[in-house]
């Protein structure tokens, strides 16, 4: 166990070091700098105008299709990991079980294809 | 050792913090900000116990596609936050209740937590020794033959997804002009082409 | 290491052959240009009693579970799963019409009705938390979608929202419960778990496999609808296409109580004094509410979910009581059940005026009149449902009274007596609109063949179950022993 996280330490200190650095600047930006606000210099730039609504525009339903469909692929993708990794072990039978399992995902793909769920018009 | 016991209660604390955020912040686009931190500090609590394709397999599917299916969807909504945040108030003492009486079982399971003694006897596949057959093996070796049942059923519920997604979402749309490669292609000259002889001083 | 050899896959011939049957369905739909529905509908139909063949033929052995310990058949599950195919392929039958007069014949809705038998199928002969929980999964997720299948109307889309929210709810509860339960026993194997309890000293469960079990049950009372986990059910069959609402009131329901049965009588059968209690609870209060909220709906829709919530609560007496004759009583109350509830909904999907399908209680005013042959067919269907003999539906109560009083839950057998009196006021309610007033714009005279024939053999079955109900009988016993001696 201890072998295991010892791989993981670099990440946890570039993780360290990240934070660690990222509030310093940010502290000493607070601390350091002179921070007398009035209204013109909290206010917007000269060139643009103030925001007239909300920044969130609302998106078509046909992004969500595409995200879902992706997810799914993307899960199916993650069960091919453990698969690759071990397909010395599990033999033929291992085998053929991700063939099935990517033929039923495959009979999905066939008929997205043909419902014109992958075109975006 | 001590780190160990120090990045778990840094990454615990983080998780729980984000997770109260994503509760309590306005903006519901924050709110799935905080929910993919959230997620991450979960993975490296993961990795803190040793499963470390657990982790690996939450940021790459969670983070990658389930929470910028979340900013879709949050997008998507035309929905005023401000006016659904109104009833908080009102239903807060039931949700706070509900919460506290899992915490008190949680506690209470915790607190008389002990293994029945058949359990030992009929315990599934035991988790393996992490130096003699690392995590992701692990999984492989019993995922698609002891419990190749349930593998191919959860391929069944994607197929399942996949359908309900088109069925409900998409529209096959009229007047759209579509690339068709097919008829491009096999367009010939003399369906596109015409050659018309111009008489002098006729027109065309 | 894992297993690498093939595993024995005939016992599970008819759920294989119906994951095929649902794919080669989705590909003729899909690659056939318009017009597909009603070819993969009746392709569906086929393949459901295909699959109901192959259950008869594999399915009924009670051999080892295979899958290594994941998928268990016997006489139990064979039972049900007869009773599954068939709600399910009526209900596609009696779609049919309705979808194309509504125009949201889409080929996909036969699919993920075969999908879904598919998931209820492997709830029924799930012998694992695991596969209990996919199951559940497959047949949940492909019923949020049927729910909304009109997605351009707003109570469609708001039915399937409900019902999957609160689904989605049912489903996180039903997990919690199944990790207690692994946390505190080791295993999520059925036989595994009933290995672990019946083994317990004096001392009695972990309060956490308790806690579980609760979770798992509370999971499990939302997907048959019991009080108080019933509030979706309502205004889902209301907001639903009514042919769904007819396979949301039969298939899944069976499929459900089936599967409380045997996690209560399979893994848990030695903790019965710690889930009797909970299950003659919520027993109590289904058949109560089904009861009293039944008598103030004008929708004949709401109306059936609240009667549906009443039938869960008596199909409850039967779990309750944990013995060999509740268990076959519930069966036997599944079997009539089904023919009630077909024969209902063929009468409900038959209400049109003018083309336009109604759904309306004071809609049916008068139908002795126009209709006599459908009126009396919905009379025998409703006192059926109200329990009055010789009819069909008195039988299953009787059973499961009988079995109630068999295991000295008397108090239970009382109040289940006095809710089927006080339902059977909203029964005849609908009886004495039907034949005593008169109608201000009656029904169509025109009825499919399909409806035509369903409701001829439902009522057939109903009014004549007391001529011939050994072989039933005989068969749920038979079930109900071999459940209780594996």
């Amino acid at each position: 166990m201890t072998d295991l996280l010892a791989e993981y330490l670099p990440i946890l200190i570039f993780l360290v070091i990240a934070v660690g650095l990222s509030a310093v600047m940010v502290a000493a930006s607070m601390i350091i700098v002179p921070q007398k606000p009035d209204s013109e210099k909290v206010s917007a730039y000269e060139c643009g105008f103030e925001a007239f609504n909300d920044s969130r525009g609302q998106f078509d339903v046909r992004f969500y299709l595409v995200a879902i469909l992706f997810i799914i692929f993307d899960l199916e993708v993650a069960f091919l990991f453990p698969w690759a990794v071990s397909l010395g072990n599990i033999g033929i039978f291992g085998f053929w079980s991700m063939m099935v399992f990517l033929g039923v995902l495959t009979i999905g793909f066939v008929y997205e294809w043909r419902k014109g769920a992958l075109e975006w018009e | 050792m001590i780190i160990q016991a120090l990045a778990f209660y840094v990454f615990a604390a983080i998780a729980i913090a984000s997770g109260v955020m994503v509760v309590t912040s306005r903006n519901p686009v924050h709110s799935v900000l905080y929910l993919i931190l959230a997620f991450f500090n979960a993975a490296a609590l993961f990795v803190l116990i040793g499963a470390e394709f657990i982790a690996m397999i939450l940021i790459v599917v969670y983070v990658g596609a389930v929470a910028v299916l979340f900013l879709f969807v949050v997008m998507m909504l035309d929905i005023n936050f401000v006016e659904l945040r109104q009833g908080f108030m009102r239903y807060m003492p039931i949700g706070a209740l509900i919460g506290l009486v899992l915490l008190a079982e949680l506690v209470f399971v915790g607190g008389a937590w002990t293994f029945s003694g058949e359990a030992t006897q009929v315990m599934l596949a035991k988790t393996p020794e992490i130096a003699a057959v690392h995590n992701t093996e692990a999984i492989g070796n019993l995922m698609y033959t002891r419990y190749v049942y349930l593998f191919q059923a959860a391929g069944l519920v994607l197929l399942v997804a996949m359908i309900g997604a088109i069925v409900l979402t998409h529209r096959q749309r009229d007047g759209v002009r579509k690339q068709r490669i097919g008829a491009q292609i096999a367009v010939r000259r003399e369906d596109v082409v015409e050659v018309v002889k111009v008489t002098k001083g006729g027109g065309v | 290491m894992g297993a690498t050899s093939i595993p024995v896959m005939a016992p599970a011939a008819a759920e294989i052959f119906l994951a095929i049957a649902g794919m080669i369905l989705l590909m003729a739909g899909v690659f056939r240009k318009s017009g597909s529905m009603a070819v993969v509908s009746w392709g569906a139909v086929v393949a459901l009693i295909l699959a109901a063949v192959l259950v008869l033929t594999h399915g009924g052995t009670s051999a080892e579970p295979v899958f290594f310990g994941m998928f268990s058949t016997g006489p139990f599950a064979q039972f049900a799963k007869l009773l599954v195919l068939a709600g399910s392929a009526i209900a596609i039958v009696m779609s049919l019409d309705y979808m194309k007069r509504e125009g949201i014949d889409r080929f996909e809705f036969p699919v993920l009705v075969v999908l879904a038998t598919l998931g209820m199928m492997m709830m029924v002969s799930a012998n694992d938390l695991i596969g209990l929980y996919v199951g559940l999964e497959l047949q949940s997720l492909s019923l949020y979608v049927i729910a909304s299948i009109r997605r351009d109307s707003l109570r469609s889309t708001e039915a399937g929202l409900k019902y999957f929210v609160l689904g989605a709810i049912s489903s996180g509860m039903l997990l919690y419960g199944s990790s207690m339960i692994y946390g505190f026993a080791g295993t999520t194997d059925f036989n595994g778990l009933a290995q672990v309890f019946s083994k317990l000293g004096d001392s009695g469960p972990a309060v956490g496999v308790i806690i579980g079990l609760v979770f798992v049950i509370s999971g499990l009372a939302f997907k048959v609808s019991a009080v108080p986990f019933h509030m979706w059910t309502p205004d889902v069959y209301e907001g639903s296409p009514t042919p769904v609402t007819a396979l949301f009131a039969i298939a899944p329901k069976v499929a459900a109580v089936a599967l409380l049965l045997r996690v209560m009588i399979e893994p848990f059968g030695d903790l019965i004094a710690q889930w009797q209690q909970v299950i003659v609870l919520i027993s109590i209060f289904s058949m109560v509410l089904g009861a009293f909220a039944a008598m103030v709906q004008t929708s004949i829709k709401r109306l059936m979910a609240y009667s549906s919530i009443g039938h869960m609560g008596f199909l409850l007496v039967g779990i309750a009581a944990g013995n060999e004759s509740g268990v076959s009583g519930v069966l036997i109350y599944l079997f009539v059940y089904l023919f009630m509830n077909v024969g209902t909904f063929a009468c409900i999907l038959s209400m049109r005026q003018q083309g336009r399908y109604v759904e309306g209680i004071g809609d049916l005013s008068g139908l002795s009149k126009t209709h006599p042959m459908m009126a009396f067919a919905l009379l025998i269907f409703l006192f059926s449902m109200a329990g009055i003999p010789p009819l069909a539906g008195f039988f299953g109560k009787w059973y499961v009274f009988m079995a109630a009083i068999e295991s000295g839950l008397y108090a239970l057998a009382i109040i289940g007596v006095l809710a089927s009196v006080v339902g059977a006021f909203y029964y005849l309610r609908i009886i004495k609109i039907m034949y005593f007033d008169e109608a201000d714009e009656p029904l169509d005279a025109e009825i499919g063949g399909e409806m035509r024939v369903v409701m001829l053999v439902t009522a057939a079955v109903t009014l004549l179950f007391f001529v011939l109900p050994a072989p039933i009988v005989a068969t749920a016993r038979a079930a109900a022993s071999a459940l209780m001696g594996g």
